[in-house]
């Protein structure tokens, strides 16, 4: 069994974003990028699959700029066999990435797609229900368990208030939420290893993709900065503060 | 048994030194196998310094530097140098009357962060493997005692020494050489100093905390290549000085270097630096613009006196963390990276040649190198400012450094220790420091947000102490637990409780600038290495 794991290169989660002095959008440079969280999800729990001897072979897939190798190579690194980067300079809108991952599916004839639920730089969640709608493909989203039984697989799903347990034909699509496992660490020797592991690099147009913009991104702001308190005196004082100045009594 | 890797050799962080020495090793012998570790998340993440850059050891090891893009973007256009006499007024010292090392034309304003990068990615060019992540937490040593490599930590161990569901085993590196750069105070470098007496007849080291933060100004305000230098005010109670470079992209950098000979435990560098900001000088530039990154890191700054023999059986000491630093030019990225450059030519001679001995190769490049004659030749400018104080110190200087070369005929020791100088709490003046005004000035939790610190929390605690009870103790009663207050992160905290005081270690605050390390009166706070990836995460500090 093929899976196609997604990795997205996003800002490091421990960095504080800040937007650009004109609003155009949060300012990258001289940033921390890493791997996103959910997406480091997807590549263990497709790793695990493999070294429990379901999964035969585990591509790690990008899309974006040749920045995105740094990512992949963790992925590959972290066990994934080879990875297949889609370069693109433009910004990255998530009906095209399904589009990409459509193709990329079809092309290795992938039995099972394993994605983040969402990127932390966009917060989206809208790849895997497009790509299971582009391939006509089950979907398993917000995954906090998943088990592979023959030419199925059942995905435990968070959902408000409880758990739902589907059982999905493969090929399917996977996404994943934070419970699903505990990403590990990269060794020493992987990472040497990485390095050697076969990364191709295709396109939108290679892979016969119109890469349409779709979204056009207006203005980005910061949250307002929070005002400082301010101590009373007495109970009447801060009475009368509620009244005239929060007006919320 | 821990798996372990072989390499020819193995370098400890990835700053200046560091990847010059992995860099010039490639460059003189292709086939070395060559591995440098980074604690940091990645190259850079760890790296402050000023910094005003001497590209002199740069154009050594990369003749073509500009061609292939070295960030050296904002050539310095003005220097400037002032005496701060209050908290408003001040004196531009007339350019004929400063020191020649402290002029900087031909040097360029630029961010050693983002300079480590560039030459990490010169190194992996050359096909030198970084890894960046790792901390190198323990020395490895043959059964003849010398030098064996290093181990990387564990990692995913609990706060109380249990193994997670992530646990990793740390890594045996083993090398024909190690080549420890892990930058001031480096932890290894200290075992490594201690076990083969590296200092015996040296000086005692001296130390410095710099603070440092870097702001987005308004396009108008704004002057690349302008560089200013002071000392005067806010310090009265101890020796140090600020910079302020313009940089490109409408930023600056602006910070304070306070000494760590200081004696009043009531001193705070942070906050004596937040209040310098409201000084016109420094303000002018300021006003309106952004704070957007925050850092602190010690500085090892007893030069020529202090420096201690860099190398031993297997291994060699390099760039800061052995003391490489020229005081008199307030530089250290040229010394250090030519420190590195001269042991990777020792290191490749020894390949070469198996019968070399190390230690002596390496001092005879060493001897006829710039970096000994520039280290000699301002040998006795810190001991002068601490001997004869800011003024006649600045004369002695002057007279060495202007008329004489640097060749005045005596030498100047300090052998006074850094840590030892603190008075007692109850004989020294109380400092009151303004409250931060939020736009200039800001207080220490946000400051610490701003350098993207972050430690896994389930780990055992990399602030370590000898004895847990003299920072409630004797450190309390004498000097009111100075390192509430020359920790720049915030990191100690004494809280009263109903049973008495508590000795607070907030670990995740800690910037991993060395300052409690030095500074602890009772030498009882030892730091090491916490789980790869954690500390800061600078942008281009």
């Amino acid at each position: 069994m093929k899976i196609l794991v997604g990795v997205k290169r996003v800002i490091d989660y421990n960095v504080k974003v800040r937007v650009k002095a004109d609003n155009s959008d949060v300012d990258l440079s001289n940033t921390k990028m890493a791997i996103n969280p959910f997406c480091e999800i997807a590549v263990e729990e497709a790793i695990r699959l493999k070294e429990a001897g379901i999964a035969s072979e585990v591509i790690a897939v990008s899309v974006g700029t040749s920045a995105c190798q740094e990512q992949l190579r963790t992925a590959l690194a972290l066990g994934a066999d080879r990875a297949i980067l889609v370069e693109s300079d433009a910004a990255v809108e998530p009906l095209n990435v399904a589009k990409a991952f459509a193709k990329v599916m079809e092309q290795e004839q992938a039995d099972l797609v394993i994605l983040g639920k969402q990127s932390i730089d966009s917060d989206n969640n809208q790849v895997g229900q497009m790509l299971a709608a582009l391939t006509k493909r089950p979907q398993g989203t917000f995954a906090s368990k998943v088990d592979v039984e023959g030419q199925s697989v059942a995905v435990t799903r968070e959902i408000d208030g409880g758990l739902r347990t589907v059982k999905l034909a493969l090929p399917a699509i996977v996404t994943t939420d934070l419970r699903l496992n505990e990403p590990r660490f990269a060794k020493l020797p992987d990472i040497m290893k990485a390095k050697r592991k076969p990364l191709d690099t295709t396109s939108f147009a290679d892979l016969g993709v119109k890469a349409k913009q779709h979204i056009q991104l207006d203005k980005v702001e910061a949250p307002a900065a929070r005002q400082g308190g301010v101590k009373v005196a007495s109970v009447d004082e801060l009475i009368q503060k509620l009244k005239d100045e929060a007006k919320v009594i | 048994m821990r798996e372990s890797m072989e390499f020819d050799v193995v370098i400890v962080g990835a700053g200046p030194s560091g990847l010059s020495s992995a860099i010039r090793l490639k460059q003189l012998n292709a086939d070395l196998n060559v591995c440098v570790l980074e604690k940091g998340s990645e190259v850079g993440a760890h790296i402050l310094s000023g910094a005003v850059v001497e590209p002199r050891a740069l154009e050594e090891l990369f003749e073509n530097w500009q061609e292939l893009g070295a960030p050296l973007n904002t050539p310095v256009s003005k220097d400037q140098v002032f005496l701060l006499k209050d908290g408003q007024l001040s004196k531009e010292l007339p350019h004929a009357l400063v020191p020649n090392s402290m002029r900087n034309d031909g040097n360029y304003i630029v961010s050693l962060g983002n300079l480590c990068r560039w030459l990490a990615e010169q190194a992996e060019g050359l096909g030198v493997e970084v890894f960046p992540g790792f901390a190198a937490a323990e020395i490895l040593y043959h059964d003849d005692g010398s030098v064996k490599g290093v181990a990387t930590g564990d990692m995913g161990v609990s706060a109380s020494g249990e193994q997670l569901s992530t646990y990793m085993e740390g890594m045996e590196l083993h090398a024909k050489y190690t080549v420890f750069s892990e930058g001031c105070r480096g932890h290894l470098g200290k075992q490594l100093i201690k076990k083969f007496a590296l200092d015996s007849g040296a000086d005692p080291q001296h130390y410095a905390l710099g603070i440092k933060e870097l702001w987005q100004i308004p396009a108008e305000k704004h002057q690349p290549g302008l560089v200013l230098h002071g000392a005067g005010w806010p310090l009265e109670e101890a020796s140090g000085g600020f910079f302020l470079y313009h940089g490109d992209n409408q930023q600056v950098v602006v910070g304070l270097i306070v000494d760590l000979n200081y004696k009043n435990p009531w001193l705070s560098p942070y906050e004596e630096f937040q209040r310098l900001k409201h000084h016109p000088v420094i303000a002018q530039y300021l006003e309106g613009g952004e704070r957007v990154s925050y850092g602190a890191r010690a500085i090892t700054k007893g030069g020529w006196n202090a420096l201690p023999t860099m190398s031993m059986p297997g291994a060699m000491l390099i760039g800061c963390d052995a003391g490489t630093l020229n005081v008199a030019k307030i530089k250290g990225t040229h010394t250090a990276m030519k420190s590195g450059m001269l042991a990777a030519e020792a290191m490749a001679k020894v390949f070469a040649d198996a019968s070399l001995p190390l230690g002596e190769t390496f001092n005879e490049l060493f001897d006829r190198s710039w970096l000994r004659s520039e280290l000699y030749g301002t040998r006795n400018f810190a001991p002068a400012m601490h001997k004869f104080g800011t003024f006649w110190g600045g004369a002695f200087n002057f007279i060495d450094q202007n008329i004489l070369g640097g060749r005045m005929p005596v030498t100047l020791h300090d052998t006074s220790l850094d840590h030892a100088q603190m008075a007692n709490a109850s004989a020294s003046p109380k400092i009151d420091y303004p409250k931060p005004d939020g736009k200039l000035s800001f207080d220490r939790l946000s400051s610490v947000f701003l350098s993207n610190t972050n430690h896994e929390e389930d780990q055992p605690c990399h602030l370590t102490l000898a004895d847990s009870s003299i920072p409630t103790g004797s450190n309390l009663e004498k000097f009111a637990e100075p390192a509430q207050r020359y920790c720049p992160a915030g990191v100690y905290e004494i809280i009263e409780q109903t049973d008495g005081p508590k000795f607070q270690i907030n670990a995740q605050n800690c910037l991993h600038c060395k300052t409690c390390d030095i500074k602890d009166p009772a030498q009882n706070i030892t730091w090491v290495t916490p789980e790869g990836t954690g500390g800061p995460n600078y942008p281009n500090m």
